[in-house]
């Protein structure tokens, strides 16, 4: 396998040498494949965020190493900003950083810093306006006239523009309604399909995760808990329910048959998994 | 980063000095800078320097998060400093060059403003120190009620300076949060000359007031929500009383002021 991102027994202590002292990420190591679509879920105030900012050099490890294709990215302290375009991150609620007075003129911000002009900065623009939904009569808009949705489209393509080789996504949907959400993971998991760029998304929502991951981190208290493929994280339902986690709601009605009795595999994590479990149950005659 | 800001940080505590009435310790506050400015002797600088170790001494807070609080005037305290030394005209010149000269005055007159700033500021901090910034808003409003016989909207100047100061630590943490995400796109805070920091800071300083601003709208909303219309009529749920204690430093106060008086009547 093809390894884009590491993560080496990473450790970050805020306030070290104060009474205020606390360890946010505690030696966490893993690798991220290219390509790849990595949950990050835990709960608030397991690390996540604290462990994301490092990934573009935003945050400096108090020990460990993040390597990027295989070079420590704090290597050049100066050359920081360099990650940052390759490692795009989008931040909670990232509809409070648009600042300029026209869309197009937020999404060009990072390409702009990037060095990017001419033709290659308006390809940039355009290009990353599509993948998120963005129809050209947006663009010359004020970003502050939009809906809420529509702001977050532009804060996550002014991140797209960059062209990052990873994409770190905080909540994307947080604060959204039900359409919004589905719509926004719609678009983040065809831009995954049809660009290839690798994506780690931090979530809540473990049917979020679950729909969209093929393979999950959880994080618990600065630590790892687990990590594996969706069947095997959800295989294991009963103790991410011990952790205060959540599990996705077709998970949890698995769980209640298997506990009346039914024969069925409860590391289901889809509707359509499920369905079909239940299906060949009914055929060979079962319970059902 | 930002966060280590102290500015009118709170530390909770228990002491004489935290239970004293907000009021006392604003009228001690005004009390010792009057003193600070009639002190014109090295045993009345004394005097006022004591009295502030006491201060430190009885209510329990570091002395370091005191000298903390200098930093940030650290440059006007050099500065006052050096202006003094250099140019304060007067007899015994210790050493002349150009247009700057070092005189016997100047030498005291730098030592006594110095002085006087850093004991000013320091007592100051350390009534904001001891004083949550409701109670000291609170006390604020009581001492002030005298002017609403001339139409000075006393209740909402305090009322607006307790929300500035609470919403401080939040913008400040707003603050970060927007330089991360800037960050996240590439700006660069850190290097190009003057102008090209300044434009660099607009990222941040757009979203930042668009956010104050939305807050604002919201806690107006929320209080408009819960009847608020002012202070006519209002009544407190922690009404201000003077104790005991609250006589006792007042009187300790006066006298230490008087103390002052007296000594640059001697002469001293």
């Amino acid at each position: 396998m093809n390894t884009i991102l590491q993560v080496e027994r990473l450790t970050h202590t805020y306030s070290v040498g104060t009474p205020f002292q606390r360890s946010a990420v505690e030696d966490i190591s893993f690798a991220v494949e290219r390509g790849e679509f990595l949950g990050i879920i835990g709960h608030t105030g397991s690390g996540k965020s604290t462990l994301i900012q490092h990934l573009n050099g935003l945050l400096r490890p108090t020990a460990g190493r993040v390597l990027l294709e295989g070079k420590d990215i704090w290597a050049e302290p100066k050359k920081i900003r360099n990650v940052r375009f390759q490692v795009g991150l989008v931040f909670q609620y990232p509809e409070y950083q648009l600042f300029e007075e026209t869309v197009y003129k937020d999404i060009a911000f990072g390409p702009k810093n990037q060095g990017k002009t001419g033709d290659a900065l308006d390809h940039a623009v355009r290009e990353a306006a599509r993948l998120v939904g963005l129809r050209d009569e947006h663009l010359d808009k004020s970003p502050f006239e939009l809906s809420g949705g529509q702001k977050r489209r532009v804060a996550l393509a002014g991140v797209l523009a960059m062209e990052p080789k990873v994409l770190v996504l905080d909540e994307p949907t947080a604060g959204l309604d039900p359409a919004g959400r589905e719509n926004l993971m719609a678009n983040i998991r065809d831009f995954h399909r049809n660009q290839g760029t690798t994506i780690l998304l931090v979530s809540h929502s473990m049917d979020e995760i679950a729909r969209n991951a093929n393979r999950i981190l959880v994080l618990k208290s600065a630590r790892i808990l687990m990590s594996g493929t969706p069947a095997e994280v959800f295989a294991r339902g009963e103790e991410l329910l011990a952790a205060g986690l959540d599990v996705p709601q077709i998970t949890r009605v698995a769980m209640a048959l298997r506990d009346r009795g039914l024969p069925v595999d409860p590391a289901v994590y889809t509707v359509e998994g499920l369905e079909a479990q239940l299906l060949a149950l009914k055929r060979g005659g079962g319970p059902c | 980063m930002l966060k280590d800001i102290t500015l009118g940080q709170y530390f909770p505590g228990n002491t004489v000095a935290h239970r004293l009435d907000p009021r006392t310790k604003i009228l001690l506050v005004v009390l010792y800078i009057t003193a600070l400015f009639c002190a014109g002797s090295f045993a009345a600088y004394g005097l006022m320097a004591a009295v502030l170790a006491v201060c430190v001494r009885v209510s329990r807070v570091g002395l370091r998060a005191l000298v903390k609080g200098l930093k940030p005037v650290l440059f006007i305290i050099v500065f006052t400093g050096l202006l003094n030394l250099l140019f304060t005209p007067g007899e015994g010149i210790l050493w002349a060059w150009g247009p700057f000269h070092v005189t016997e005055t100047g030498l005291r007159n730098a030592a006594f403003m110095v002085l006087r700033i850093m004991l000013l500021i320091m007592g100051t901090f350390l009534m904001t120190y001891t004083t949550s910034p409701i109670s000291l808003t609170d006390g604020l409003e009581r001492l002030l009620s005298g002017l609403k016989r001339f139409h000075v909207p006393v209740h909402e100047l305090t009322m607006i300076m307790s929300i500035a100061l609470r919403f401080i630590p939040t913008l400040i943490e707003e603050t970060d949060k927007i330089m991360s995400a800037q960050k996240a796109r590439g700006a660069d805070f850190e290097s190009g000359n003057l102008m090209e920091k300044a434009r660099a800071l607009v990222p941040i300083l757009v979203p930042l007031f668009i956010s104050a601003f939305r807050r604002a709208d919201e806690l107006a909303t929320a209080m408009e929500c819960r009847c608020y219309h002012g202070g006519e009529g209002r009544t407190k749920l922690h009404v201000l009383q003077y104790q005991r204690r609250d006589y006792a430093a007042l009187t300790l106060g006066v006298l230490i002021l008087a103390g002052v008086i007296a000594l640059r009547a001697c002469g001293l």
